[in-house]
């Protein structure tokens, strides 16, 4: 036990010090100018995507429940903060301060979102939080789109379905389907390598508790952990919302990363790439949906030069990538160069 | 120790694969680079290849001229904001010059940002949203929610003149007593020219029956919104949406025994060539568009030529913009004299903002015309919009006949 405890907390280790590290190589080959727009421009959506992956991996891999819907709390953190930010424009000058205020409001309603769907669907046995949350994204995305919001001098304005907004002077923050069509970028990389510490610092600390263990332990039979008093309801509540809040500050990121965002970007196909990050990082194993986010997001722009054969290599990628991943022979032939004491696993 | 050697190993991976990503060395210039981020693959794919089909055609036709030498190079967004960010920083990479924007609005609303905050001149052929060009007062609020992005220019029609302009086209030739309009209400274009078109029949007393939605997602299905159309005894329908769905519409309208006039704006344009849908359906529909690809002026008939002998298909409206689009950039650099050096030589070396000033002083002196496919005598505002007006076509037996 005591061993198992020291391995796991010096993973943990090891993954706070390489983000750290990754962090200040990219920051210092950023300041030197010796890194192209192309991966410049991506520096914050990376890190969204990380977040997003490491919250998805403790539903999926650490809660046991399968989420199809991850990019509405996405997408409910992005438009929220991106509301915030618009709003707190000239109350609140410093970008930064903004940023960070933005990001705790799509917290929090990404985590009112991730209540309200948990307390009648975490109740029930089986498949069904996939179902649920795979309507939920899609429910989102209709009210994203037939919303408007704009801000004047008397506050803010919202009408639903019909553009109805009386307003004096002013801006619209969000055009129904247009969505945000004027956001300010002020996100930056420091800022998404915090949210990513943040994240990682939850995470680890929640799977270390009374209740992680207590999550696990529903993770792994049900039944046992009911039997010993562990209540399911509330701890399966507890890592779904915390997962849905911290998918809302990367969203808010994501968001305020863009000059533009639509609803229609955080739709089922983004679910299921975030979804896709974590199965091929490993479930549970939070370094390997940090490289599997990097990567994965990176690799589309890499193979820009492949022009039309650019996703089918992609695809091809994803599977041969799968594939090695799970051969007992390539898992062996890097367990002898790895570990020559000889196999533990 | 062997995760964290295993880590540091994919690390290491990670950031090799990075340095080959930023190491492109600068090479000698040889021709003005310009850019475009289009959807090559996914859902929009048409409009991307067509454009991407027409400018190559223009570029050729320049380069044998054998003065100044263009380069042109379209990247794929997949119709996707943050993936046209990412493309258009790859072609600045790339030593983009001149942008032609994005294919699309979304994805253009993104880039225009960025070329305006680049100071390289924008010049889209079909990314028709008001949301590119900013400093367009929102048609609900009245209130100015983008900043004039000065940078930014349009080939085609903004999507509120095209709204407008069908509105006043159907009041003016008393095309319909009752009106039904079904629109993409998730759809930057469509709701655009949506808003605008409302806003003017309300003004001109346009007697509205019906309005019905449909989104992406239940775009493959009319039956509701067309009986919606045919209960209030609509004889007109307005379908200001691309052609897959208006196509879709007019089947099912069919087969439902309902005949109103449809008129549709240039997204409508194409339908001829849609593959397994009968164009017989068609007949009579009337639409707006820049560019036919039946008329009979030499320069169409040879642009559609050499685009059928290519790439084995009609061009559409957006290749003919795309076209134009690299025809008025050659003619505001004045056939390559304004970039000639005393030697004979042409500066390539330019920097794009420089590029950009100049572009932009000669498209909006006062002086500046251009003709080409989608219209005589264009001129551009410092707003950004072209001058050119709508032209009103019917189909009559398979082909666009003007109105």
């Amino acid at each position: 036990m005591k061993k198992l405890n020291f391995k796991s907390s010096l993973d943990n280790w090891l993954t706070y010090a390489g983000v750290i590290i990754a962090f200040v190589v990219l920051q210092l080959l950023a300041s030197a100018g010796g890194m192209s727009s192309a991966l410049k421009g991506q520096l914050v959506p990376v890190c969204a995507y990380i977040v997003m992956a490491l919250s998805l991996n403790l539903t999926v891999g650490v809660l046991g429940e399968l989420s199809l819907g991850h990019a509405g709390f996405m997408s409910v953190g992005a438009f929220s903060g991106a509301v915030t930010a618009a709003a707190l424009a000239s109350a609140v000058p410093s970008a930064g301060l903004r940023l960070m205020i933005a990001m705790i409001v799509g917290a929090v309603f990404a985590a009112l979102a991730g209540v309200l769907i948990g307390v009648p669907v975490l109740r029930l046995n089986g498949d069904y939080l996939a179902i649920v949350t795979l309507a939920f994204g899609e429910i989102i995305k209709s009210i994203v789109t037939n919303l408007y919001i704009g801000v004047d001098a008397n506050g803010l304005h919202i009408s639903f379905l019909k553009n109805t907004l009386q307003m004096e002077g002013g801006k619209m923050i969000m055009n129904g389907p247009m969505g945000v069509p004027a956001n300010t970028k002020i996100a930056t990389f420091l800022a998404g390598f915090i949210l990513i510490m943040i994240t990682l610092v939850i995470i680890f600390n929640l799977v270390k508790s009374r209740s992680g263990r207590a999550i696990m332990a529903l993770r792994d039979n049900r039944i046992a952990a009911e039997s010993v008093g562990i209540n399911v309801t509330k701890y399966k509540l507890m890592a779904f919302v915390i997962s849905a809040a911290l998918a809302g500050a990367a969203g808010s990121l994501f968001g305020l990363s863009q000059n533009t965002i639509v609803a229609t970007k955080f739709d089922f196909n983004t679910s299921i790439l975030v979804l896709v990050f974590v199965v091929l990082g490993g479930l549970g194993r939070m370094w390997g949906s940090i490289i599997a986010a990097a990567a994965l997001t990176i690799l589309p722009e890499l193979l820009r030069e492949f022009s039309e054969y650019r996703m089918l290599i992609y695809a091809i990628v994803l599977i041969l990538v799968m594939l090695a991943t799970n051969n007992p022979t390539i898992k062996g032939f890097f367990a002898k160069i790895f570990k020559r004491k000889g196999a533990e696993e | 120790m062997k995760k964290f050697v295993r880590i540091a190993a994919l690390l290491m991976a990670l950031l090799m694969a990075l340095t080959c990503f930023t190491g492109c060395g600068k090479e000698e210039a040889t021709a003005i680079k310009i850019g475009i981020t289009g959807p090559l693959t996914g859902g929009a794919a048409i409009y991307g290849n067509a454009v991407n089909n027409a400018a190559k055609i223009a570029v050729e036709e320049i380069n044998a001229l054998g003065g100044i030498q263009f380069e042109f190079l379209c990247e794929d967004d997949v119709h996707d904001a943050e993936k046209a960010v990412n493309a258009y920083n790859t072609l600045k990479d790339w030593g983009m010059q001149v942008s032609l924007g994005s294919v699309t609005s979304a994805p253009g609303t993104a880039t225009s940002a960025e070329a305006n905050a680049d100071h390289i001149f924008y010049l889209t052929p079909s990314a028709s949203s008001t949301d590119v060009l900013g400093g367009v007062a929102n048609a609900v609020t009245g209130a100015v929610d983008i900043a004039r992005k000065d940078n930014v220019f349009q080939m085609c029609f903004m999507d509120p003149n095209q709204g407008e302009a069908s509105a006043q086209y159907i009041y003016d030739q008393k095309l319909g007593a009752k009106i039904a309009v079904i629109y993409k209400n998730d759809d930057n274009y469509s709701t655009g020219i949506y808003n605008s078109f409302i806003a003017k029949a309300t003004e001109l007393n346009l007697n509205v029956v019906s309005t019905t939605t449909f989104t992406e997602d239940t775009k493959t299905d009319f039956s509701v919104q067309v009986a919606a159309a045919k209960d209030a005894g609509a004889d007109l329908v307005f379908l200001p949406m691309y052609y897959e769905s208006a196509a879709l519409i007019l089947t099912e309208a069919n087969e439902t025994g309902y005949a109103p006039k449809f008129f549709g704006v240039d997204g409508m344009d194409g339908i001829l060539g849609l593959e397994g849908f009968d164009t017989t359906l068609a007949e009579g529909v009337m639409l707006l568009t820049p560019f036919n690809a039946d008329a009979e002026d030499a320069k169409t008939k040879d642009f559609v030529a050499k685009y059928q002998e290519k790439y084995n298909e009609v061009p559409n409206q957006f290749a003919a913009d795309a076209y134009d689009c690299i025809y008025a950039i050659y003619q505001a650099l004045d056939e390559g004299e304004a970039l000639k050096n005393e030697d004979g030589t042409y500066n390539y070396a330019i920097s794009a903002t420089d590029l950009c000033d100049m572009l932009i002083e000669e498209f909006t002196s006062a002086d500046f015309t251009y003709s080409g496919l989608t219209g005589e005598n264009m001129t551009w505002s410092a707003a950004g919009t072209v001058s050119k007006t709508p032209k009103g076509m019917v189909i009559q037996n398979g082909a666009y006949v003007g109105m």
